[in-house]
């Protein structure tokens, strides 16, 4: 199989970058993407250029490392998948590929397709915990939490931190990563001494960091790998209004 | 240097209790006086930062991810295990012991073991308390289910993702500390030699990967926490960037290195489909509680598995182990379903796999109650290869997973270097020759919220006294000037062949010598490649780009370098073992039925391993067992 890549490159923050064109060829369709653009890379070097810049780790969905927009679309084609989890078969033969980096102001580039987003980790940082030492635990089945409630924590603790619904954003909104991490610990018993002051800080270091703000479009539920539904950020709106009144 | 394991007195019970009575303490305003390096953000990194951090030591904690929530502890599906007898089904902190020490094939030190089990329950309060949304029953307390090797029902779980929600509450925890300024985090930054000066671990070096620059650290004491080194067979459940390379350098500075070529080979990940990939995701082994393995009783029987009924298929575990079925623990599972492939009964494209069908248990409990439990599994399985398995059965086959094997430590965790520290997987402690599942996830959060922090005060207590070493003191010139050339004579090779390609290469030799099945022959042979095949490397490869930018080409001809001499290591250590133990299957040491045969009178030891100038010098630490006789480890 034979693709046409357009790659984003950029040498470092600050230099311009473009979209350059590489004919792949040599490819089959068992290959997930990433290892594609490790094969692409293996031939750069066999030519004495430089690799590709590209983010992965785990390679099967969980890290959240990966991400890059494909053909106009976060993790590419498919909804709610990893661009790790993405595999060939999903394109055709003689198919031209786009290649960019996330494109949000809280998220500069660092090389070609490699961006910085520490953001997140600072909005963490502001509250995303329950303020409790090593050493200090009651019984876990002292404190009995019925299965839906955990179970709905669970699907907001699902986030895997990748960043693709803020790059889908046209807001560039941090709002569905901020509410899940948010409406995990919230609705548990355990998290809610600190819900208010948690619910305030973060969202207050989303604006600090320079993410948009939400206008309900819905693009980031599609993207979300996590399937996080945007019904999060409605419930985080709502206790945000709680959390004002008796924070 | 005579191994000293520093266990405590006392009957088993009590030995940790002895250990905390008689171990110093230091006072808080002197802890802020104490400065902590901690290498990685797993599970074992992060637990021990952060708690290091709470208890007021300033703390330095480095990963190579772009953030610490990234540590491949995430990939963990399955579970992790606690004695917390909830199910009543006669589970006990001894019987947990009894069965890792077991499920290790009586190659790990009973104190430690103990230790592991005794302070599994409090770990789940910790990890509860700190907001894991771990499966619970419709009355609010927490579900178990039972993991290989073990007749009790002990593992906790969060869907499919428990080691994901065990770092997310670990990587908070972290950040909580960082917002009190007790944590710096540096993320991006690799550690590339540590700095040993007068005899004790006080610094680092390390590469910014973003930028390339080469920076020190100094610290009173380091710690270790950079996980699993499977990544040398290339093809693993591992994550891409998964590396030895911080042990490696500590190993060469003078850490001894323990039992290295004990690795265990999962038996439920996906099988390999093509040259170019470039990892086996894993399939859980939570999926055998409920799924059962069959292979066609046929030879080479090409009619996909709908169509072969009943009667011609060979549930095989279920027959050689009725007791234990699909649940024998994970080497047994292994190497059975090599021996079913290599005996031509493999299935798939490549004829590499076994069946792992839901079938029965979808007629028996509807799909519902499958889809609760490994939903996800499920899912994660149709995006990979886009097949249904709630219609047809999975196809799995064996992987390099975990590494047993790792740098020796005493019951402090400290290895043979003072002042530095190995935690986690990167450490040998509690699991011997094979490890259960779901053990590792406790082991690995045990060593850095709980052991670690109330050890490594004992060694600090003697370093308030010490002057930390200037950051400009020769030792570190020296070092950093060793890293820098390192990295400049890879560049300067332009030779011809990938760093890709050489990894291929040292990755087929070891999964064909020194993984399932390994034998003397085989073994000498693999060293003699590998010899080779650092000699091409080190002739041939070919890296572009330079030092002083990211380069992600150079971080993966870094990590391959140790890797290629870590593999002479894993072999040298497997071929001198003539015993098979665990996971460490030799094939002139088996029994009539392919059961593998311990020798106690001359084994019953751990191998540490001095590198002694690459000339690595074999050192015993005996295993007493005081309190359990050694039996024949026997699933049938
Ligand atoms: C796919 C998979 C599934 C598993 N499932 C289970 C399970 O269900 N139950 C169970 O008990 N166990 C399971 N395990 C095993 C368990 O997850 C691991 O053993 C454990 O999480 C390792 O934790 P760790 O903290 O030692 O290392 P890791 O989580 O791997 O962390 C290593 C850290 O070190 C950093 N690091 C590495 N090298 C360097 C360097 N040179 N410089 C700077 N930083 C560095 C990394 O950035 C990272 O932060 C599984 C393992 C795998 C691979
Ligand atoms: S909410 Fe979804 S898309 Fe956004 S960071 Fe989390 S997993 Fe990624
Ligand atoms: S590489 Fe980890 S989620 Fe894609």
């Amino acid at each position: 199989m034979k693709v046409t890549f357009k790659i984003w490159r950029q040498d470092s923050p600050d230099s311009k970058g473009e979209l350059k064109t590489y004919e792949t060829d040599g490819l089959t369709e068992d290959m997930s993407f990433l290892e594609a653009l490790d094969h692409l890379n293996e031939k750069l070097v066999l030519k004495n250029e430089k690799v590709v810049a590209f983010e992965y780790d785990c390679r099967e969905g969980i890290c959240g490392q990966c991400g890059v927009f494909i053909n106009g679309r976060a993790h590419g084609p498919h909804d709610h998948m990893t661009t790790c989890q993405l595999h060939m078969r999903s394109f055709k033969d003689g198919d031209t590929i786009t290649v960019e980096p996330w494109q949000a102001g809280a998220f500069p580039i660092v090389k070609d397709l490699v961006v910085d987003r520490t953001a997140f980790d600072r909005i963490v940082e502001q509250g995303a915990y329950i303020t409790a030492k090593t050493g200090t635990a009651p019984e876990a089945n002292s404190i009995p939490v019925p299965k839906e409630v955990s179970d709905a924590a669970m699907d907001m603790a699902a986030c895997i931190g990748c960043g693709a619904c803020v790059a889908t954003c046209k807001n560039a909104s941090a709002a569905l990563f901020t509410s899940a991490k948010i409406n995990h610990l919230n609705k548990l018993p355990q998290g809610k001494a600190e819900q208010h002051t948690r619910l305030l800080d973060m969202t207050k270091q989303m604006e600090v960091e320079g993410f948009g703000s939400c206008t309900f479009t819905a693009a980031c539920e599609v993207e979300c790998p996590a399937e996080i539904s945007i019904s999060s950020i409605a419930e985080m709106n709502a206790r945000y209004v709680k959390a004002k009144i008796f924070g | 240097m005579k191994l000293d394991s520093k266990v405590p007195e006392g009957r088993l019970e009590d030995k940790w209790r002895n250990y905390q009575f008689k171990s110093h303490l230091i006072n808080p305003a002197n802890k802020k006086k104490l400065n902590v390096i901690v290498v990685g953000s797993g599970l074992s990194g992060a637990g021990a930062a952060a708690t290091l951090a709470e208890l007021g030591y300033d703390v330095q904690c480095f990963c190579y991810q772009d953030s610490a929530r990234r540590a491949h502890s995430v990939a963990a599906q399955g579970g992790i295990n606690a004695a917390k007898n909830y199910q009543h089904d006669g589970d006990s902190v001894w019987r947990m012991f009894y069965d890792t020490l077991k499920g290790g094939d009586f190659r790990s030190r009973e104190a430690n073991t103990y230790r592991l089990a005794e302070l599994s329950a409090p770990l789940i309060d910790h990890f509860t308390q700190q907001g894991v949304p771990f499966a619970r029953e419709y009355g609010g307390v927490l579900v178990n289910r039972s993991f290989g090797g073990v007749q009790v029902q002990r593992t906790f779980y969060a869907r499919g993702q428990t080691g994901q929600q065990l770092v997310v509450a670990a990587y908070s925890q972290l950040y909580k500390m960082i917002k009190a300024k007790k944590v710096e985090m540096l993320p991006r930054h690799e550690v590339l030699d540590i700095v040993i000066i007068d005899g004790k671990a006080k610094g680092v070096i390390a590469r910014e990967l973003s930028t390339g620059k080469i920076k020190r650290f100094v610290a009173d004491a380091i710690v270790l926490a950079t996980g699993g080194y499977s990544r040398v067979f290339r093809l693993s459940t591992l994550a891409i960037g998964c590396n030895g390379s911080a042990i490696w350098k500590a190993h060469k500075r003078g850490a001894y290195f323990a039992a290295p070529s004990f690795t265990q080979i999962h038996p439920t990940a996906l099988p390999q489909t093509s040259e170019s990939q470039s990892k086996l995701t894993l399939m859980s082994e939570s999926l055998r509680n409920d799924g059962r393995i069959w292979v066609p009783k046929k030879k080479g029987d090409d009619r996909p598995a709908k169509d072969i009924p009943e009667d011609e298929r060979d549930y095989y575990l279920e027959r050689k182990y009725p007791s234990f079925g699909n649940l024998a623990p994970r080497d047994i599972s292994s190497r059975a379903a090599k021996e079913r492939i290599d005996a031509g009964h493999g299935v798939g494209q490549l004829k590499n796999a076994v069946y792992l069908d839901f079938k029965h248990a979808i007629e028996r409990f509807g799909r519902e109650t499958i889809e609760d439990r490994y939903g996800n599994l499920f899912t994660m399985y149709r995006k990979i290869t886009g097949i249904d398995a709630y219609k047809e059965p999975m196809k799995i086959s064996p992987a390099a997973h975990f590494s047993m094997g790792g740098l020796w430590v005493d019951y402090e965790l400290m290895t043979t270097i003072p002042g530095l520290y190995a935690i986690g997987e990167c450490n040998y402690s509690d699991h011997g020759a094979n490890r259960l599942g779901a053990n590792s996830l406790l082991q690995t959060s045990i060593d850095g919220y709980f052991i670690l922090p109330n050890t490594i005060n004992n060694y600090l207590e003697g370093e308030l006294k010490a002057k930390r070493p200037e950051i400009d003191h020769q030792e570190f010139s020296k070092v950093e000037a060793e890293v820098k050339d390192q990295i400049q004579s890879l560049l300067d090779i332009n030779g011809s062949r990938t760093v890709d390609d050489f990894h291929r290469e040292l990755g087929k030799v070891m999964w064909q010598e020194c993984a399932m099945s390994r034998n003397k022959k085989g073994l000498e042979k693999a060293i003699t490649q590998i010899k080779s095949i650092k000699e091409d490397f080190w002739k041939d490869v070919k890296v572009t780009g330079s030092s002083d930018e990211m380069n992600t080409e150079l971080e993966k001809a870094l990590r391959l370098a140790d890797f290629i001499e870590l593999a002479i290591l894993m072999c040298t250590d497997a071929l001198q073992r003539d015993e098979s133990c665990g996971a460490h299957f030799r094939e002139e040491y088996q029994s009539e039925e392919g059961e593998a045969v311990r020798n106690d009178e001359d084994y019953a030891y751990v191998s540490a391993w001095e590198y002694n100038a690459g000339e690595f010098k074999l050192h015993k630490e005996e295993l007493k067992f005081e309190f359990v006789k050694p039996t024949v480890r026997s699933y049938k």
